[in-house]
């Protein structure tokens, strides 16, 4: 019933180092070796293709943050936890827009997953914040922001880059930025 | 030192850009100063917030590059699962499916309905024999019990008691042969008939017809003799649709009268067997005469129909004269012959019944 899956798969150590290496090259293989799967689990269940690439971004990032934590063990093949996570997240998504008729077709072997479904939440909110917090707070004030604490670039990099006269004037503006973010960050929650 | 101030050494001292002796400084105004503690602790988990933010916009977009690469319509399309025809003709067209089967079984139903096959419900026949159970009832006849007992003093007829069902019935011969319905007198232990004057007899079954749903009986007592002459006359032909006609029986404990018309030259659900007659009835009416406005009996009370108002059923006349040559053919000596001239026509309808009330029976059922 299920297509084979990409051949060029990557073995699943090869997947947790790529992941702490930061490598694109594995996170591509990873990514277009399983998302055939994922697809095939989605569309058949009341999805779109959309649907199918949100889900499946979500498991890979929750796969990433669990690696990257050093938390992630291991325990079943690679393909199994991307399938029962992203079962799992959309048996809750369908559930949520009642579209939910009590049985799902299933295409692959899944294992029942606790929380990581949870756990990935609690960080998307916050995230989800800062989204909105950035996005309220407007030119220049996100792109000085974005480029100091998000892309570590320097004082004096914003300073040419914004034409200010003087570290000082950049600095008083980023303070400004920042208590706006911070603000605006927390007026959300 | 204003806040803005304090937020760049923070900023300095967590990336490390301090020189030794000012880090030295900074963390002796930390550990003293737990505003300042709580300043960089919070400072701390926000940039943090924000770098993980920031990764996580820089994963996200990575994943969306490669995402990009595929060719998500062709996969999509390649593992679909189709199902076969029947199923995707049901998926696409089922509410048309549905509306069409819905007119299919109404059309149906309707025509069933138009065409009476639910009418043909045999359940709806009923028998007219009368059960003889009411208190009432009880009381009435312990009464007429009584009224019974006196006229037996004095005729020394036979004392006779409540039967368990009752019928009526009218003499087929002069001699004291009576018809009724075989349903009214079947399982009988004894069967008793009693005229409106009063006078009651003991009956012997001699023929039952359950096809005909005919029984004949004979008067078997002492007290009796003969019947005068029989008033009325015995139809052989058929009678005809809309023709005026009358019955009389007992459906209580005294004779009575119903009048209407023949309704249809079949019984019920087209039995040749029986008219159905437009009369009304009761129980305790099987099994009286059917007459036609000149004094012939065209059919015996038989049943009628539950839901129908208006609907008896009579037993044809016809019927009578194969049960009369069939009692005939079996024995030697009870010959039947009926009555073929009628003294009633021209009389008035009070003046009919006047003459042929003493013809009718109750029939009374002990078993």
């Amino acid at each position: 019933m299920s297509k084979a899956v990409n051949s060029s798969a990557p073995t699943d150590s090869e997947v947790i180092f790529g992941i702490l290496n930061d490598s694109d090259a594995i996170l591509k293989r990873l990514y277009v070796a399983y998302f055939p799967m994922v697809l095939q689990l989605i569309i058949n269940n009341n999805g779109t293709t959309d649907d199918a690439k949100d889900v499946y971004q979500e498991a890979i990032i929750v796969l990433y943050n669990k690696v990257k934590s050093g938390k992630f063990e291991l325990s079943s093949k690679l393909k199994t936890f991307l399938y029962s996570v992203c079962r799992k997240l959309w048996l809750k998504r369908l559930t949520q827009i009642s579209r939910y008729g009590g049985d799902i077709k299933d295409f692959e072997e899944y294992l029942p997953v606790e929380d990581e479904g949870d756990l990935h939440t609690e960080r998307d909110i916050q995230f989800e914040k800062m989204d909105g917090a950035l996005k309220l707070l407007g030119e220049p004030c996100k792109t000085i922001i974005e480029d100091f604490y998000i892309h570590n670039h320097s004082m004096q990099d914003i300073c040419e880059r914004f034409g200010y006269t003087n570290a000082d004037n950049a600095k008083t503006q980023k303070y400004k930025c920042l208590q706006r973010l911070k603000k605006l960050f927390f007026q959300q929650g | 030192m204003s806040d803005h101030q304090l937020i760049e050494l923070i900023e300095r001292y967590l990336n490390g850009e301090m020189s030794a002796d000012e880090r030295d400084r900074f963390e002796a105004m930390r550990r003293d100063n737990a505003a300042i503690e709580s300043r960089i602790e919070e400072h701390a988990h926000f940039t943090g917030l924000l770098k993980q933010y920031g990764k996580r916009v820089e994963l996200e977009s990575r994943l969306n590059a490669i995402h990009q690469e595929i060719d998500v319509h062709t996969l999509a399309d390649e593992l679909t699962v189709h199902p076969n025809w029947v199923v995707k003709l049901w998926r696409n067209h089922h509410s048309k499916i549905s509306v069409a089967a819905s007119i299919a079984l109404f059309a149906a139903v309707a025509t069933m309905y138009l065409t009476g096959s639910f009418t043909k419900n045999p359940s709806s026949y009923v028998a007219l024999r009368r059960e003889m159970q009411s208190i009432k009832r009880t009381a009435e006849n312990a009464e007429r019990n009584n009224k019974a007992i006196l006229h037996d003093i004095k005729s020394s007829k036979r004392v006779i008691n409540n039967g368990s069902f009752a019928g009526s019935g009218f003499a087929l011969t002069a001699s004291g042969y009576i018809v009724t319905n075989y349903h009214v007198i079947k399982n009988a232990d004894s069967v008793y008939v009693q005229n409106s004057a009063g006078d009651a007899y003991r009956t012997k079954v001699i023929y039952t017809e359950p096809a005909y749903d005919i029984a004949v009986l004979k008067i078997d007592d002492a007290s009796f003799t003969r019947f005068g002459n029989l008033p009325y006359s015995f139809r052989r032909s058929k009678s005809d649709v809309g023709e005026d006609l009358y019955t009389a029986g007992f459906p209580t404990d005294s004779l009575v009268l119903g009048r209407g018309y023949l309704s249809s030259a079949n019984g019920l659900n087209g039995d040749t067997v029986a008219y159905q007659v437009s009369l009304p009835v009761n129980p305790g009416n099987s099994g009286g005469p059917v007459l036609d406005s000149k004094g012939n009996i065209i059919g015996v009370i038989s049943g009628k129909q539950s839901q129908v108002e208006g609907a008896a059923y009579a037993i044809k006349s016809k019927y009578l004269f194969r049960v009369a040559k069939e009692i005939t053919k079996d024995s030697t000596n009870n010959k039947i012959v009926l009555n073929s001239k009628s003294s009633l026509n021209g009389l008035t309808q009070a003046q009919q019944v006047n003459k042929i009330h003493d013809y009718i029976f109750m029939v009374k059922v002990y078993n």
